[in-house]
């Protein structure tokens, strides 16, 4: 045998890297590959190897056969493509194989932008059950049976003392029966009214924020929800804290933004008012602390609590609530 | 509540524009939600002067006449009796439109063209006379805006106050909130609240009345005023008009008085006829048993036995608190009226008007709390007023029964205390103030503490939190300085159910499936749409008592129908291909009257094409082997190995088409199923499609996850792959051919790992036969093998698995 497998392998790729002519290629690929071919001889003449090194050279020639043909014919396509402009190569213009991700309800995408903010200032998670004793929804926030704050929700009854919680609130007895101050936890989930219309739906969703430590103050709850605010909308977004009435928390505040769509020169979905409500807070009531068993002389707390529907309203132009819930995939998709 | 503000303006100086006004409320608490122009009608309504005056052609009582509008001189058909030349009138221009809806258009009557209408003073309801037209004063100009020239102007203001505040709901209240802001303070310039002696009867009332208080928890305070020789007949205008204004309809004299004093100063008042009381007794008391009742609308009610009931001698004659009686109402013949004024248990009578359904004006204020010192003001102005506008002679005297007398609240308050709480630096003077601005009394015990008298009307500030809700809103909310809270370091981890949740939904975005929300509820027949067995836990439904809507009548116990209900809304909208997921709670009941069992599941639907529309390959439709490649790729994705897949039985998930489900598990843990949706099932929801639909729970997913994973370490050596075909009975599973060969490849210490690569049914093979192909990879971590061992190593296993399943080989 003349030469070797490896010693073929460079003779044939040294050739054609100094081969820049196309005529030249076809040629040598026939030299190499062909019928009459140098690496067809080769196999031809593996039966006259010792019989120990013949499936190896047998193998190890089918390689570099391979190997030969793709170098030759890349060289070979590259050639073409820089001669010709006019190569038929493929449309790229036709659209590609389509690799869709799916995306995430806008409810689920503006609750996590809100956790996102309260994580960052060191606020904790708190989960409580959508089905709720009448205790932890009403009694324990200091609203008794027979209360008329009770008639500013509509409660869906399981039965007498089983409902669906109204609000998010629970969670605030919920986590401070478990919890020693001082504590700071946000509570995002799904919330239950009897009330069903443009711009209410039997369910929606509601986060709740809960501070309690020495020394906070209404001060500092302005502090934080204008912090809050700025983040979710911008830094230009100015608030305007009201008196309310809340029977869990004293004092209590409504808290309305300027209208992030008009900036305040009255439009349609502020009313005309420049205002948006978009908050409840206020700070704890001592009825709600003495039911825990915190000293209220010596801890004082904030709690506040927002839609997250009216958030993702404003923040994506939706104008009817219940489009939340269709789940109409081209509303969905949107964001 | 509706607010006028001219009505205001009876107790106190206004110098806000209305909307600044409304401003101010809103920052004060009392929340203004609209404003209303109460004139507005009139901008249409011109003054005119009535040039020429000719008979009607064609009718004997009308006239034509040439009308000066100011800019114009038109003709109007008149039929009014005192029209004549020379007259200064009111003038409905075309577009007007006057209280009743009553458009006024350009119009022909009997022939002769009309182009407007002159109008009487009861057609513009600004006076009851409606004999004629009304003859204005001659000196206003034609032209002129007719609310102008009688300088006719009112704002209503609609304000949502909030429960804690029932002094408020009224004229007086709300007065008293607007001197506290205004600038400078302005005190309530109240009416008089005493008995006068005019029209007063030498009797006393004793002699005619008694009044008993048989359950003062109730009914701590009771008084009664009487009146004799009344005429019961309509109200002058002017109180007609301010109850209008208002938003309430005027009745007769005697009710719209107390109407007005409920309105003005918000102790709602009810006035009986005298003559019907039996033994001119009072007695309040439970009603003790049940009772039917008729109040004064005609409607019978069922009433508990702890209802408060007004009684008189012999039975009872009003709901306590709520509405009167039919049998004591006042009528045209009614000459004598006891009217009441009384203070009742807020809870007792928050309770019946629940019960019955039943909300006035009475129960709204006194469900919040009436004053209990206010009483006797408003029983005295009642009398005076009825006298005034009923005729009559009043007793010299009234009942004022007050077996419960209710204690004055005084609050100490810690100023720095007060001060810490709200974020302030106020003095102790300045807090007096703002106290004082509201009625509050207080005096300094020392330079820290202020003892405040709360007034009996703020039923809603009992201690020292509830003052300095009063501080911070008479201070104004957006003075107090914004400060930011200490905040310590500390944090913890997201609760490894959060994570999962997070995780979970990235998945199947990333699998191309988009998140849906669906509602909680489902409907009652949920569970019979998905043929659930009566013994499957998801037949234990929770129920609402009070559903919104049939279809949304108890809380789900799967995620499935939600998802195919989003599948019907957009099969609707044309929409075929839908891969979407949810992840939410189901809710599983337990005992009567205990919580239900909340469970959060995942859940996934596929219909449609396999892949996205594309030029560059065929429309197929996805079946359940796609769906099967997202489980396996989501339980992968989560590092929870090894789970079997196992054919699902019909009985337990009923809704899926036999033979085309299977669940999956790990070990002894069911994680979840997923198949075929039944047709039958499709039925129900309307829907024609195939669905394809996973639901799995994410307790058991979270409960699966390792909890870490260590870095195994590459192999050093090469592989060798070998395969093997073999042909066995097509109703020998996959899975279980896989699971043999895997226990063999476990047992051999070189073999790596086996997986399935190709499957074959139909011609040439036989029917009932099935081929699998299988790829074993061998591999030593110790050396390179040699091919020779391998394929001996392979021949042996192969002879095992043939053996175990009795398989052939491929010719």
């Amino acid at each position: 045998m003349e030469k070797s497998i490896s010693e073929i392998e460079k003779e044939a790729l040294t050739r054609l890297e100094n081969t820049t002519e196309t005529e030249e290629i076809k040629e040598l690929s026939l030299h190499y590959l062909g019928r009459k071919g140098v690496l067809t001889k080769f196999l031809r003449n593996v039966s006259s190897l010792p019989e120990n090194e013949r499936p190896i050279a047998g193998k190890n020639a089918n390689i570099l056969k391979s190997t030969l043909d793709i170098a030759f014919n890349n060289v070979l396509k590259e050639l073409e493509s820089t001669k010709d402009d006019n190569v038929a190569g493929i449309d790229v213009t036709l659209p590609g194989r389509s690799c869709k991700r799916g995306s995430l309800h806008p409810i689920t995408q503006i609750s996590n932008e809100i956790s996102d903010i309260f994580l960052r200032l060191g606020f904790d998670i708190a989960q409580s059950p959508e089905v709720e004793t009448d205790y932890y929804n009403f009694e324990a926030l200091n609203i008794p049976k027979y209360h008329p704050a009770r008639a500013m929700q509509d409660t869906f009854y399981i039965s007498e003392n089983i409902v669906l919680r109204t609000h998010t609130s629970p969670s605030q007895p919920r986590t401070m029966e478990k919890t020693d101050p001082p504590v700071r936890i946000i509570s995002p989930g799904k919330v239950f009214r009897c009330d069903s219309d443009l711009t209410h739906t039997p369910m929606f969703h509601q986060v709740e924020g809960l501070m309690v430590d020495k020394g906070v103050s209404f001060g500092d709850l302005k502090g934080l929800l204008t912090t809050f605010i700025h983040q979710i909308f911008d830094n230009k977004t100015s608030l305007r804290f009201r008196p309310s009435f809340f029977p869990f928390t004293e004092p209590s505040a409504e808290v309305d933004i300027r209208c992030v769509i008009c900036r305040g020169k009255g439009c349609r979905v502020c009313s005309r008012t420049g205002w948006i409500e978009i908050l409840g807070a206020g700070m704890v009531h001592p009825a709600v602390f003495e039911k825990i068993g915190y000293d209220t002389d010596k801890y004082t707390g904030f709690a506040f609590g927002m839609g997250i529907e009216r958030i993702a309203m404003l923040k994506y132009g939706i104008d009817d609530t219940r489009k939340f819930f269709e789940n109409d995939i081209r509303f969905l998709r949107q964001f | 509540m509706k607010v006028s503000l001219s009505w205001l303006k009876e107790y106190i100086s206004i110098n806000l524009s209305p909307t600044e006004l409304a401003e101010k409320l809103t920052m004060a608490g009392l929340e203004v939600e609209g404003i209303e122009n109460r004139f507005d009608y009139l901008e249409d309504i011109v003054v005119s002067r009535v040039e020429k005056v000719e008979k009607h052609p064609n009718a004997d009582k009308l006239t034509c006449c040439a009308v000066n509008v100011g800019d114009k001189t038109i003709q109007i058909v008149c039929g009014a009796p005192n029209v004549r030349e020379g007259l200064i009138v009111p003038c409905a221009l075309p577009g007007a439109v006057l209280p009743g809806d009553f458009k006024i258009k350009k119009s022909k009557l009997r022939g002769e063209k009309s182009e407007g209408m002159l109008c009487s003073a009861r057609e513009l309801k600004i006076d009851l006379d409606a004999s004629g037209i009304l003859e204005l004063n001659t000196d206003l100009v034609p032209g002129t805006s007719l609310a102008q020239a009688l300088n006719l102007s009112d704002y209503i203001f609609e304000v949502d106050l909030t429960p804690n505040r029932p002094d408020c709901l009224s004229m007086i209240g709300v007065a008293r909130e607007i001197g506290a802001f205004s600038e400078p303070k302005a005190k309530v310039s109240y009416p008089d609240f005493r008995l006068s002696n005019k029209n007063a009867g030498l009797f006393s009332i004793t002699e005619h009345a008694n009044v008993e208080i048989k359950d003062p928890d109730l009914c701590p305070r009771y008084a009664g005023g009487l009146l004799l020789d009344v005429k019961v007949g309509p109200s002058p205008f002017w109180l007609q008009e301010k109850l209008e204004s208002v938003g309430l309809t005027p009745i007769n004299n005697i009710v719209d008085v107390t109407n007005f004093i409920l309105m003005e100063t918000g102790q709602p008042l009810h006035a009986f006829d005298y003559d019907v009381l039996a033994k001119g007794q009072i007695i309040v008391k439970r009603a003790g048993q049940t009772i039917d009742f008729k109040t004064l609308d005609g409607k019978e009610h069922k009433l508990e036995p702890d209802t408060l009931m007004i009684c008189d001698g012999e039975k009872p004659v009003a709901i306590a608190g709520v509405m009167g009686g039919e049998n004591s109402e006042i009528s045209v013949n009614t000459t004598k009226v006891l009217v009441e004024s009384a203070y009742f248990n807020p809870i007792s009578i928050r309770k019946t008007a629940k019960k019955t359904g039943i909300n006035t004006d009475a129960s709204h204020r006194f469900e919040r709390g009436v004053d209990s010192e206010g009483i006797i003001n408003a029983l005295n102005r009642a009398v005076e007023l009825i006298g005034q506008v009923a005729g009559g002679t009043k007793a010299k005297d009234i009942i004022d029964e007050y077996p419960l007398k209710q204690t004055p609240v005084k609050i100490a308050v810690d100023i720095d205390a007060l001060n810490r709480r709200l974020g302030t630096k106020l003095g102790i003077d300045s807090i007096k103030e703002l106290f004082e601005s509201v009625e509050f009394k207080s005096d300094k015990k020392n330079d820290n503490t202020l003892n405040v008298d709360v007034p009996s009307f703020r039923v809603d500030v009992t201690r020292p939190e509830d003052l300095s809700e009063e501080v911070a809103r008479l201070w104004g909310y957006n003075n107090i300085e914004m400060s930011f809270p200490k905040i310590s370091a500390q944090g913890k981890l997201l609760s490894p159910n959060l994570s999962l949740r997070n995780k979970a939904r990235d998945i199947m975005n990333g699998f191309g499936f988009s998140e849906v929300i669906n509602y909680d509820f489902a409907s009652p027949k949920a569970v019979s749409n998905l043929l659930l067995e009566q013994d499957d836990e998801r037949t234990r439904v929770e129920t609402i008592l009070n559903p919104i809507s049939e279809d949304m009548g108890v809380l789900r116990t799967s995620l499935v129908p939600g998802l195919l209900q989003s599948m019907k809304t957009n099969n609707a909208q044309q929409i075929d291909t839908l891969k979407i997921f949810e992840t939410g709670n189901i809710f599983l009941a337990t005992k009567k009257d205990s919580l239900p069992e909340e469970k959060e599941m995942i859940a996934g639907l596929w219909t449609g094409t396999r892949s996205n529309n594309s030029v560059h390959n065929k429309k197929s439709n996805c079946d359940f082997f796609d769906l099967k490649g997202v489980v396996q790729g989501f339980l992968e994705e989560l590092n929870i190995q090894e789970c079997v897949y196992e054919r699902a039985l019909e009985k337990e998930f009923p809704y899926f088409c036999k033979g085309y489900a299977a669940i999956v598990r790990k070990d002894e843990d069911l994680i979840g199923v997923l198949g075929q949706t039944k047709s039958e099932v499709l039925k129900n929801y309307n829907l024609k499609q195939a669905a394809f639909i996973f639901e799995m729970d994410m307790s058991t997913l979270l409960k699966l996850m390792p909890e870490k994973i260590s870095a195994e370490l590459l192999p050093k050596y090469p592989a060798i792959s070998q395969d093997i075909t073999i042909i066995i009975d097509s109703n020998i599973e996959a899975g279980t051919v896989s699971k043999e060969l895997g226990l063999l490849v476990e047992n051999d210490n070189l073999a790596e790992e086996a997986y399935l690569f190709d499957f074959f049914e139909g011609q040439p093979l036989a029917k009932g036969k099935k081929s699998l192909s299988f790829r074993i990879v061998y591999r030593s971590p110790s050396r390179t093998l040699k091919e020779k061992k391998v394929k001996a190593l392979h021949a042996k296993l192969c002879e095992s698995l043939i053996n175990r399943f009795n398989a052939d080989l491929p010719v």
